[in-house]
């Protein structure tokens, strides 16, 4: 199950990205190197609206700065040796360290995010060549409204974040501020200005502490 | 898409990784840390979510987009299927489309 949204995530960002004009290696070469999908649709997304590439760069590194954190909680699951580490890093994605952190017994844990790892890593680039193939097949891909898609796969993808009262209410002053500021910024700008949005974190912790 | 953006986005997600487990044991991040990462994680892709369903660069993108991402969230609000929210969300773009709407 969680391969196959994997797989139909991929086809959807391999369409996106060749459906803004690029050559179907970008984001297969760029899903093998990176493999952190946020920060992908952010570069992929905010160059072809038009952004600097440097300034979609900096928002997908700040985007994947959650692995840091990461890294932290998963290292000892990683492994010692050289080898295992230098894979092993690459593996962490947000789906293989949820499950590992999910397993209480530590070698099923370790089992979990290599195995989930190694199947994300293949079932997403197995989507982006075939998104990208298909997009490249079909052409004009806005004619089957895939640039609808986009946006809709990015909303399903935070859809569990949301739950969480206060950060629904960082994003939802995030994105009014980056909508209202779309017009009047250079593109990619407005979505590095919704961080303002998190505010409401500092806000509601000052809340807390008077009236506990 | 020049091709360094994407050698210095690899490089440094790389580096991002590695540092965790290069730290471990020596030093610990606080609770509130982790917690910032993660809400500008989700603000950012909200973000570039919401102004990418309205907007084409500084242009209004037209309503088929919107509408058929009005349809993809409200599907996936409903808990339905990735599958379900993609073509659902195409589909209606598409329709629309098709019928004359820009």
């Amino acid at each position: 199950m969680l391969l196959a949204a994997a797989v139909l995530d991929g086809i959807s960002f391999g369409a996106v990205a060749v459906g803004y004009g690029l050559p179907v290696w970008v984001p297969v070469v760029m899903t093998l190197l990176v493999f952190a999908g946020g920060s992908q649709l952010l570069l992929v997304g905010l160059v072809g609206a038009g952004a600097s590439p440097a300034m979609a760069v900096a928002a997908g590194l700040l985007v994947n700065l959650r692995h840091l954190p990461f890294g932290l909680a998963v290292s000892d699951l990683i492994g010692k040796r050289l080898a295992a580490r230098l894979v092993g890093t690459h593996l962490m994605v947000d789906e293989s360290v949820a499950f590992a952190l999910a397993t209480e017994d530590r070698n099923k844990a370790r089992a979990s995010y290599w195995t989930v790892g190694v199947g994300m890593f293949f079932a997403w680039t197995l989507g982006v060549v075939i998104g990208a193939l298909a997009g490249r097949a079909v052409g004009d891909v806005r004619a089957f409204g895939v640039d609808a898609a986009f946006p809709a796969v990015l909303f399903a993808l935070v859809l569990p974040a949301l739950k969480d009262r206060n950060t629904l209410a960082a994003v939802l002053l995030g994105c009014a501020l980056a909508l209202a500021m779309t017009t009047v910024l250079p593109a990619g700008v407005p979505v590095l200005v919704a961080l303002l949005g998190l505010v409401v974190l500092a806000v509601r912790r000052s809340e807390r502490a008077v009236c506990p | 898409m020049p091709l360094i953006a994407i050698v210095i986005l690899a490089l440094g997600t790389y580096a991002i990784r590695l540092t965790g487990p290069l730290l471990a044991g020596r030093v610990e991040f606080s609770a509130r840390a982790k917690r910032v990462l993660t809400v500008s994680a989700t603000i950012l892709l909200a973000a570039l979510a919401v102004t990418t369903a309205v907007f084409t660069g500084e242009q209004f993108a037209g309503w088929a987009r919107p509408a058929g991402v009005t349809v993809g969230v409200l599907l996936a609000l409903r808990r339905a299927p990735l599958v379900v929210v993609v073509l659902a969300a195409a589909g209606t773009a598409a329709g629309l489309r098709a019928l004359g709407v820009a």
